[in-house]
């Protein structure tokens, strides 16, 4: 195989956690390419978001590793694993609610801008070093307001947007940290059909134009199958399967535990 | 709608022309306020400027950060005390003693800072009240710093200034205070400011873009501290003597309602809020030398209300402002403001 002497992009080993004896993940592994979108289906329960808070270091995990660039992150804080290039958006919408668009993707540059309490208390618009570095991480932001098509409400309150623009910016704000690995935890969820279109869009441009890795969980079958690069099944926190969509659709496992009957499986093909 | 044409305009201090001028108004205001008015108000509006900055200081950290504080009064005590021993003891100038006084308070702020990053809300607020608590008993009992008899403050130089009026040191006050206030301004506008709010608004969202939860909390701990201590060692100034009796709880919670009552999470309402409770809680005083309505409201006092017999009038007055305020309006004098500026805006429809 040639894949033995690079460095691993991606790779959670054996990865295990329980809470109170139940076990959420049992002896998790898999491998992510650089560039690949990689999908995690299963039923509601199967441990897909709680694998997302342990490679976040949400969680800490009770065994195994995550190895991210060759460096090992189990077990390691959010912020720390955060500035090590890993993005995330949330199933439940986690914006901050009383800020701007603007103003929730400048959080997304945090750990780019230098100018911290001293040189920000000293602000004076462009005879300053934080002004001007302020100007220059908007002109940034201002891009991916671009590329996602936000201009319309860059200076409105998040909180009073409606669901699927919340979505949005919650991507978008994932994007202002230029991550090169992104978890997206259903981007998908609660959107209408037409929201739905632009989400795949753009997914498949983070990583045709961006060159994004993309780590999705999704329960939307189709979309899963239709941009997926490979699937990894679980269910019960341990592995079902793994592989391209052709092969994930027809492992019996994943039609009985995920797809169900087979009159299903004829709906999604 | 309003088209922004140039990031400097998100950047700058002051967000138009408009805003630029009053401003102006303002500080012509503040620079000829003495002359027009008498000892007494120069008085009010230093004790008013003092309120400003706790107010401030208390906002980053409760409306801002969202994280509870109920021992500010400690902090503000570590300012006078520190400030007037470095003084007296260390013989440094006025000026350095004041910001190292200040620093000193922001280190125990930092301190304070750390249980926060365990604690939440009620629980949080009991661990703060227990320091505001223990730093006055604490320095009853320091002979140094003159126990239960308090201290005197020396006499006030800077450079070749002698401050010995009301009048000099509200000039002195006025400029701590409008720098501070841009400073405050230009914190929530950056970074940190940003990562604060970031913190109160969603925390773990705030971690996965990287914000250094521990570092930002007792942070918010830390700049809160310093504007507090810093006006704790002006406050001494002030009044001229301070004793530990003066850093009660009740200091702490009048603090916290300058806040709230002002509005959580606005430079405009801690302002407001502070200047208002500061009025209110001198001007209240003299309501009983009011010619007839002060008799009338005396009587009722002392026949309905007091336990004592001592007129109490005064305090049940100031807590009905502070309940109607809260009552009408829950973002408090900041949402009143934003009421009536849309009602202008939009008028006459």
């Amino acid at each position: 195989m040639e894949t033995k002497n690079r460095t691993i992009f991606f790779e959670v080993c054996n990865l295990s956690i329980s809470f109170g004896g139940l076990d959420a993940l049992n002896d998790i592994s898999f491998e992510v390419h650089k560039g690949e979108i990689f999908s995690i289906i299963g039923p509601n329960g199967a441990g897909k978001t709680t694998l997302f808070n342990c490679i976040n270091g949400i969680y800490k995990p009770d065994g195994g590793h995550i190895i991210f660039k060759g460096q090992k992150i189990q077990g390691k804080r959010p912020d720390y694993v955060a500035r090590l290039g890993i993005g995330r958006t949330f199933q439940n919408i986690e914006l901050f609610t009383h800020m701007s668009t603007m103003e929730n993707l400048m959080l997304g540059r945090h750990r780019y801008i230098k100018a911290g309490l001293l040189r920000g208390a000293i602000m004076w618009a462009k005879r300053s070093f934080a002004g001007r570095e302020e100007v220059a991480h908007r002109r940034k932001v201002e891009e991916i307001i671009d590329f996602l098509d936000l201009q319309s409400v860059r200076n409105k309150f998040v909180g009073s947007l409606p669901y699927g623009t919340q979505k949005q910016v919650e991507l978008g704000r994932a994007l202002a940290m230029e991550p090169e690995l992104l978890l997206l935890d259903e981007p998908c969820s609660g959107m209408n059909s037409e929201e739905k279109q632009d989400m795949i869009f753009w997914i498949k441009d983070i990583q045709d134009a961006l060159g994004i890795t993309i780590l999705l969980i999704e329960h939307d079958m189709k979309m899963v199958m239709d941009i997926s690069n490979r699937i990894l099944v679980i269910n019960f926190g341990k592995i079902v399967t793994e592989g391209s969509p052709e092969e994930v659709q027809k492992h019996p496992e994943v039609l009985r535990a995920y797809l169900g009957e087979q009159d299903n499986l004829e709906n999604i093909a | 709608m309003d088209m922004k044409r140039d990031y400097y305009e998100d950047v700058r201090l002051f967000g138009s022309k408009v805003v630029l001028f009053w401003f102006l108004v303002l500080i012509a205001f503040l620079g000829f306020f003495p002359f027009l008015f008498r000892n007494y108000y120069v008085y009010l509006a230093n004790y008013m400027a003092i309120n400003v900055l706790v107010a401030i200081g208390l906002n980053l950290l409760v409306g801002y950060t969202g994280q509870i504080s109920l021992g500010h009064a400690g902090f503000f005590a570590i300012g006078a005390y520190g400030t007037i021993t470095l003084m007296t003891s260390a013989h440094l100038p006025f000026l350095v003693a004041l910001v190292l006084a200040a620093i000193g308070a922001a280190l125990l702020g930092f301190l304070l800072g750390l249980p926060a990053l365990r604690l939440e809300g009620p629980y949080l607020s009991i661990a703060t009240l227990g320091f505001g608590l223990t730093i006055t008993q604490v320095i009853g009992r320091i002979g140094f710093f003159g126990g239960r008899q308090g201290l005197h403050a020396p006499e006030l130089t800077i450079f070749s200034w002698h401050l010995d009026s009301d009048r000099d040191f509200y000039y002195l006050l006025i400029t701590i205070t409008v720098i501070l206030t841009l400073v405050a301004r230009n914190l929530v506008k950056t970074k940190v400011g940003r990562a604060f709010i970031a913190i109160r608004d969603a925390d773990i969202a705030a971690e996965t873009l990287g914000v250094n939860i521990m570092l930002y909390k007792t942070l918010a701990f830390a700049v809160s501290a310093f504007y507090t201590g810093l006006a704790g060692g002006l406050y001494a100034f002030v009044l001229r003597f301070i004793e530990p009796q003066i850093f009660s709880l009740l200091m702490s919670i009048i603090f916290l309602a300058m806040v709230v009552v002002g509005g959580l999470g606005s430079l405009f309402g801690s302002i407001a809020g502070a200047c208002l409770l500061s009025w209110l809680d001198l001007e209240l005083r003299n309501i009983l030398s009011i010619p007839y309505l002060g008799g009338w409201l005396e009587a009722l006092s002392k026949s309905y209300f007091s336990i004592t017999g001592v007129s109490n009038i005064q305090l049940i007055i100031y807590g009905s402002i502070m309940v109607s305020i809260m009552l009408f309006e829950p973002l408090g004098i900041y949402g009143i403001w934003i009421r009536t500026k849309l009602y202008w805006k939009t008028w006459p429809f």
